[in-house]
């Protein structure tokens, strides 16, 4: 078994300022490079992202096999569940979960949705999409390798949910950033 | 009772920051759904604290959850960096945490604030921790949490509307000079804390990340930086920023927020600067 973040307390506490920056500023980059030595299949980012956030009180989904997969149950403790829709955290590591199978939490309890963790190919700021919404002051640019071809016809009708809704961190390597509900996404013209 | 001593180094016999590492993560899962629906309150587990409700418990909390061995902290109380309560919980983080501690609004990571925001502009690698007595922004009009809310979700504002426009009907202006409720990302109604209305419009497309905690009524709540938060009023009586007209005593500021301070018993008054730190800065203290 590999080991989990050198140090517990740190190494959350590190991951979740880049999380919280991460979300807080939609599209922007954040490194999140604490865990050195993780099974095949998973990248340091993402990995450091659902350690931060999963334990026993949370159902996990992941489509991750063999060692990854024990290294997260056993490093999370928390209960992997089979159904997509009933996680609260999910990572996927190949294809993506459809957002609208996911739970989006309830008008009254948006906060009980599901947050899904994307490893994807590469992230960058300089081209691709326009990001606007609550954290960007005017506009920010993020290019995704390897989200699926529908994404944005996904994430607009994750997005008209509001104020229900799945929230997604995008992970490459051992960077990430996120997409929070309120973000709209438009495909550059 | 005695003073504690301050010790130089971490209390070993606490986790850093004093809260276990599965309470840090409720939290933090709180705090990042929080920043995903602006404005809206998320129930979460507060803990008990060594210290007593109204207290800054809420805030206490999430400070203890972001907080890391890099950061440095700042408490103000009414924009004091030395009253009692922002002496004390600065002193619990430099002890549970070893923390570095700062009295200067520029220097600081973390301000963990009680009903004041800093005169200074912030930036975009601060984080204002904001202590929160009631939550909820309907709380006078309607007791009741479960329809309240049931409003939140409805984003049925009217009680407070209502009530606005009783006040300025009877009065010719709003009631509430603090605590003065704001619309945040034009979708929920938020209690800012009860910060002056004169600190409403600083939550306004800030650059810094803003979280709320509330630990006897146990909700967290964020306003996420660059999102629209707008006082709660009417087109034909536009919300107006209180300040007193004078001129702080110490500094001569004519546009920071003041306080007003009794100075002898012959009815003698003068006025300073709430913001401590700012108004040292004017001075070139």
């Amino acid at each position: 078994m590999r080991p989990a973040f050198t140090d517990t307390v740190f190494g959350a506490q590190q991951s979740f300022r880049a999380l919280m920056e991460a979300i807080a500023r939609p599209g922007r980059l954040q490194d999140c490079d604490v865990l050195p030595d993780i099974p095949e299949g998973l990248e340091p980012a993402a990995a450091a992202a659902l350690l931060t956030l999963a334990d026993a009180e949370t159902p996990v989904w992941t489509d991750a096999q063999g060692d990854a997969r024990e290294w997260i149950a056993f490093h999370t403790g928390a209960p992997l569940v089979d159904d997509p829709a009933r996680a609260q955290f999910l990572l996927a590591t190949a294809a993506m979960p459809a957002l609208a199978t996911l739970d989006r939490g309830t008008d009254e309890t948006p906060q009980d949705s599901a947050t899904l963790i994307l490893q994807v190919g590469a992230l960058a700021t300089d081209s691709g999409w326009l990001l606007t919404g609550p954290g960007i002051e005017t506009v920010h640019h993020l290019h995704v390798t390897g989200a699926p071809a529908d994404f944005v016809a996904q994430w607009s009708a994750n997005h008209a949910g509001f104020p229900r809704g799945v929230d997604l961190f995008l992970c490459a390597g051992a960077r990430l950033a996120a997409l929070p509900r309120t973000t709209r996404i438009e495909e550059a013209g | 009772m005695n003073a504690i001593p301050p010790l130089n180094r971490p209390d070993a016999a606490y986790n850093f920051a004093y809260l276990d590492e599965a309470t840090k993560r409720m939290i933090r899962r709180a705090i990042l759904k929080a920043l995903a629906i602006p404005g809206h309150q998320i129930p979460f587990g507060a803990r008990e604290m060594p210290l007593p409700y109204g207290w800054g418990t809420g805030g206490i909390q999430v400070t203890a959850a972001i907080l890391g061995p890099r950061d440095v902290l700042k408490v103000i109380d009414q924009g004091a960096d030395d009253t009692t309560n922002a002496v004390s919980i600065r002193r619990f983080f430099a002890r549970v945490a070893d923390v570095q501690t700062t009295t200067r609004t520029a220097d600081a990571s973390i301000i963990q604030t009680r009903h004041r925001i800093p005169e200074r502009a912030l930036t975009e690698g601060q984080v204002m921790v904001f202590q929160v007595p009631m939550p909820e922004p309907l709380f006078k009009l309607e007791p009741r949490l479960a329809e309240t809310r049931r409003l939140h979700a409805l984003g049925d504002y009217s009680l407070a509307q209502v009530k606005l426009y009783e006040d300025i009907a009877k009065q010719g202006e709003s009631g509430s000079s603090y605590a003065h409720p704001v619309m945040v990302g034009g979708r929920y109604l938020m209690s800012p804390s009860p910060i002056p209305g004169f600190d409403n419009p600083k939550l306004h497309n800030s650059p810094a990340i803003m979280l709320f905690g509330a630990g006897r009524e146990k909700k967290i709540y964020a306003v996420p930086p660059y999102t629209t938060v707008e006082s709660l009023d009417f087109d034909d009586h536009p919300f107006k920023p209180v300040r007193a007209p004078q001129r702080c005593t110490a500094c001569g500021s004519t546009t920071s927020y003041l306080d007003e301070i009794i100075a002898d018993d012959q009815g003698g008054r003068m006025f300073v600067c709430s913001d401590t730190d700012h108004c040292a800065e004017n001075q070139g203290i």
